[in-house]
């Protein structure tokens, strides 16, 4: 614990040079999941939030009590638990969206980003910057999130957030709404496409061979 | 303290859990009537969909208790059973009792140009979990006014399209009793027709098990409403 974290980084890192999604690639399978539209893609990624800095707090809270031999069992608890809580939150307040997300909320407890943070981060760090890290990854997934389900939602089903924007004379002109993306494979290829935008802005992500 | 010893981990462990499980519990206990009442709504919205009315977002549970002006309970022989209420009835297991043992829940909505509906639940199987609907009868008991139909996971694309106006539309302006025999109606294949003159509809090409998972549905669940149906033409 000698060495000081510099909180800023811990927050920003994960938005954009050390996101949990498009440079770690963790959590895609959600992603692709839940991304065919805009609104679901925010709940899950508020969700998400919730569920990570929650997490990140208590296990940092509790770091040094827990018996090593039981950690991961431990940290699987406090997810668990929190995954629940939020699952019947959002049926309580957000029932459609809540719908639409059906086991994906509950398959948060699996999301690569959770366990790794808690064993990487939480386990050694704070609360504060613990929560600080839960958030920025959190937010981090988030985003990619809200970029991919926005297009996904724009060029296949022609709306956003459910309300139309493709204006009618452009369908009256003859364009047609792409199916493909709705799909999950189309999914993939703009998680693909946010990765390149990505290492294209931050050269120092790209390997050299 | 030994945090590596047997007994602290054990004690550690259930120490959380009990923590955990009493959240969890609490959580679910103060959220549980709101949950109900979302579940409530929802169903209340499929029910006025099959009624052909779309009630606006929060509007819902104001719109089923203008419109739909009764629920009863019938059995198979048409009489209304007292002291059951239609709403709590659990469609999913009454359509897996022999048809003269169900108890079978019908909604009447009195529309606003004052037409009198009756909506009727059905539940069965499609290909990869149940699907379920209601179907809303005019007063003659035969004609059919409109459907609703929603699945669990059906595929996209495929199977899950039963949930769309495009399939659950063609079911308008069907009817049940023809030539004074009973016969809910089938889906079949684009292109053909039953052989016993039966009204259809055309099922999804590339979901066909999901549309005989329909047409069986049908069967099973409007075929113990036939003396209910019957009496309300005389």
């Amino acid at each position: 614990m000698a060495e000081k974290i510099n909180t800023k980084r811990v927050f920003l890192n994960p938005l954009s040079k050390d996101n949990p999604v498009v440079v770690q690639v963790l959590g895609i399978c959600s992603v692709l999941a839940v991304t065919a539209k805009l609104e679901p893609a925010i709940v899950m990624g508020i969700s998400v939030i919730a569920v990570l800095a929650f997490a990140n707090v208590i296990i940092s809270l509790i770091r040094n009590t827990i018996p090593t031999n039981i950690r991961i069992i431990v940290q699987l608890v406090v997810v668990a638990g929190l995954v629940v809580i939020v699952d019947q939150v959002l049926k309580a307040f957000a029932y459609d969206a809540s719908k639409q997300l059906s086991v994906f909320i509950g398959l948060i407890i699996t999301n690569c980003i959770l366990m790794g943070r808690l064993e990487a981060f939480a386990m050694a760090n704070k609360p504060w910057p613990s929560f600080l890290d839960g958030i920025g990854n959190g937010l981090g997934y988030a985003a990619i999130l809200v970029i991919v389900g926005f297009f996904r939602e724009l060029l296949g089903s022609g709306t956003l957030l459910g309300y139309n924007v493709v204006p009618q004379c452009f369908y009256d002109a003859g364009y047609v709404n792409n199916g493909l993306m709705i799909l999950p494979p189309m999914a993939l290829i703009v998680v693909g496409c946010v990765i390149w935008v990505q290492r294209s802005i931050n050269k120092d992500l790209q390997e050299n061979d | 303290m030994n945090k590596q010893s047997n007994t602290y981990t054990i004690i550690y462990i259930i120490v959380l859990v009990v923590l955990v499980g009493t959240a969890l519990a609490s959580t679910s206990l103060a959220l549980k009537e709101r949950q109900q009442e979302n579940i409530d709504a929802d169903k209340m919205s499929q029910i006025l969909a099959a009624a052909l009315v779309h009630p606006a977002k929060g509007e819902v549970v104001a719109d089923y208790n203008r419109y739909v002006t009764r629920s009863f309970t019938v059995n198979a022989e048409g009489e209304e059973i007292e002291g059951t209420k239609a709403f709590d009835i659990d469609v999913a297991a009454q359509s897996k009792l022999a048809a003269d043992q169900r108890l079978l829940p019908v909604y009447e909505c009195t529309l606003s140009d004052g037409a009198v509906k009756y909506i009727l639940p059905v539940y069965g199987a499609g290909l990869w979990g149940p699907i379920w609907g209601y179907v809303a009868f005019d007063d003659n008991g035969t004609t059919i006014y409109g459907a609703y139909f929603a699945h669990q996971g059906e595929t996209p694309g495929l199977g899950a399209e039963i949930e769309k106006p495009q399939f659950s539309d063609q079911f308008q302006g069907k009817q049940v009793f023809k030539e004074g025999r009973f016969r809910p109606v089938a889906v079949v294949k684009n292109g053909s027709k039953p052989m016993d003159g039966e009204d259809y509809v055309d099922g999804i090409s590339g979901g066909t098990i999901t549309s005989k998972g329909v047409s069986a549905m049908l069967d099973n669940c409007l075929t113990p409403y036939r003396k209910f149906l019957q009496s309300l033409s005389e």
